[in-house]
């Protein structure tokens, strides 16, 4: 089964990551990436660039309304994920404990869907299936 | 999930879940930390196992620890202690062994600068040639993999004392010969990564199309071989064929979706639903060969075994398949590795690229050399040809002759059925 950690930080997070030596970030990111290949369990991931380089697009209103930057009043930001293959929840929740991240950071780990979690004859889920094929991305 | 795991002492199957998951991570570093430090295999693999049984009663009670790997191969090394203490009294030199390593006992777990040398050297062990196949396997997967003897026995469909009586062998076997804990040297490594890979390769394909039983996949044992074999490739990131093995795995993996129908019925290549397949499997599976090419070293067996699936997997239809690239990929491949399996692949390719009666030519001289008397995939491969070729009758023999053979319950029914639709065709 696969699970997603997705990387959740708040200002504490951010601004204790700017106070620490950009190298020392990526080799400690680095360490823990190498002993997920190692253990032959990462199937995927990215990390996200800053959240004022992109932009949200909000559905509240009758239109959707794009707006530049961050999410205002949301306190926390994601910034990266990995995908693991492991055996059980357990093992997805050992990994992320091992994650080299400090105060006013999360990981959210959360199970990866497969075909099996969806009715197989459904329409949209088969055009879906015939989407990721196209874009590479199932 | 809460972090009661952590912070309090948890409900007890959450513990031993717990204990279940810190093992997988950490079983293969705990036994090759105890085999450098004894040089005894079947101790550090006894140590080991101890210190698991000691998690498992205490992390119920007393919550698991933070670093439950530090954990396991610090009691391990305890226990190799005591046992060295008991045997002071029969050997001098123990008492020194014990004193040294007690010295060193509350350092971290392990060496985290030697232990993919160690771990490295654990996998060349498991898969020693002076090992039977099945205790290779066994033992691979129980000090590797961190698999139970139980977990073991249910994905092999053999009972738990036939693992059991395995790795006991297996372990006697290791210390009768001597076996060394040592990377092979330069001379005989390429056969010595050769054993490693093929016993890798044959979990796959247990996993892949179980030899025995009523299910025709077993995808748990599929992936445990593709984690061991990603595993392994990191250890040895210049050999070619370690990532080609692991492209080889992920594209037969990435077609397991599609390759039964809800009731465990196999479903053949030609009428996968291809848009079930797990494209990601798939850019794994590439990125992989283009890790194998990129050490400049050419396309071994796994490699090229790889590359023929890859044709198969980026293909939209049967039709579309480029069958005469992969009847080129199989003829490199008989020439590096010649078997008569090989030859009936090429045999097969060459009936989509050129058309069944040159095919039928050569599986028949296949036939007429006496190999593969023993399985059903000759006569199942003659059947196919002669029915393309309008043969009904003689199809309709071969599909039965090949049913006969086959150990596999859901492969046999589809045999059976085409044998019934040659006659009526």
């Amino acid at each position: 089964m696969k699970y997603m950690l997705i990387m959740r930080a708040d200002e504490r997070a951010v601004e204790a990551y700017q106070d620490m030596p950009f190298d020392e970030v990526i080799a400690r990111m680095g360490a823990y990436n190498e002993q997920l290949m190692k253990a032959g369990v990462m199937v995927g991931g990215e990390g996200l660039s800053e959240a004022d380089e992109g932009f949200v697009v909000d559905f509240d209103g009758e239109e959707p309304l794009v707006t530049d930057g961050p999410y205002g009043e949301v306190k926390e930001l994601f910034n990266g994920f990995w995908i693991l293959e492991v055996s059980s929840k357990e093992e997805a929740a050992e990994w992320a404990k091992r994650c080299p991240l400090g105060p006013g950071s999360k990981l959210e780990v959360r199970r990866v869907t497969g075909p099996e979690d969806f009715p197989a004859d459904n329409e949209w889920i088969q055009k879906e299936e015939g989407w990721r094929e196209e874009l590479g991305t199932k | 999930m809460t972090d009661a795991t952590t912070r309090r002492p948890p409900d007890e199957a959450a513990a031993r879940r717990a204990v279940a998951a810190v093992w997988r991570i950490e079983s293969a570093h705990v036994v090759a930390t105890l085999m450098r430090m004894s040089g005894d295999f079947d101790l550090a693999e006894e140590m080991a196992q101890e210190a698991l049984v000691e998690a498992l009663e205490q992390w119920p009670r007393q919550g698991v620890p933070r670093n439950g790997g530090a954990w396991l191969t610090t009691t391990a090394k305890r226990r190799l202690i005591d046992t060295w203490r008991r045997r002071e009294r029969l050997d001098e030199r123990y008492r020194a062994l014990a004193r040294d390593l007690e010295q060193q006992a509350d350092a971290p777990g392990y060496d985290p600068d030697r232990i993919d040398d160690d771990v490295l050297r654990l996998v060349f062990v498991a898969c020693h040639p002076v090992l039977s196949r099945e205790a290779r396997v066994a033992l691979t997967l129980r000090v590797v993999g961190g698999l139970t003897t139980e977990e073991i026995a249910r994905a092999f469909v053999v009972p738990v004392a036939t693992v059991q009586q395995r790795i006991v062998r297996a372990k006697k076997t290791l210390g009768a010969a001597h076996v060394p804990f040592a990377v092979p040297e330069r001379d005989e490594f390429a056969e010595r990564l050769g054993s490693v890979l093929g016993v890798l390769y044959l979990i796959f394909n247990e996993g892949h199309t179980a030899s025995s039983g009523e299910e025709l996949l077993r995808p748990e044992l599929g992936r445990e071989a593709l984690r061991l074999a990603r595993m392994v490739a990191e250890l040895v990131p210049a050999e070619p064929e370690a990532h080609g093995l692991v492209a080889l795995m992920e594209f037969t993996a990435a077609r397991f979706p599609a390759r039964v129908t809800a009731d465990g019925t196999p479903v053949l290549l030609a009428d996968q639903d291809r848009s079930r397949w797990d494209h990601g499997a798939i850019a794994r599976g590439r990125a992989a060969l283009a890790r194998a090419d990129a050490t400049g070293r050419g396309r071994g067996a796994y490699g090229l075994q790889a590359a023929i699936a890859e044709c198969h997997d980026v293909a939209a239809s049967v039709d579309e398949t480029d069958w005469a690239r992969i009847v080129l990929l199989y003829e490199a491949l008989g020439r590096i590795a010649p078997s008569p399996i090989v030859e009936l692949n090429r045999a097969v390719a060459v009936s989509m690229a050129e058309g069944p009666a040159t095919a039928l030519r050569m599986v028949d001289d296949l036939a007429a050399s006496g190999a593969l008397r023993t399985t059903h995939l000759l006569p199942s491969v003659r059947g196919e040809l002669l029915a393309r070729l309008g043969r009904g009758d003689e199809a309709r023999a071969e599909f039965l002759d090949a049913a006969a053979r086959c150990g596999n319950d859901r492969e046999r029914a589809v045999l059976e059925r085409k044998a019934a639709d040659a006659v009526s065709a």
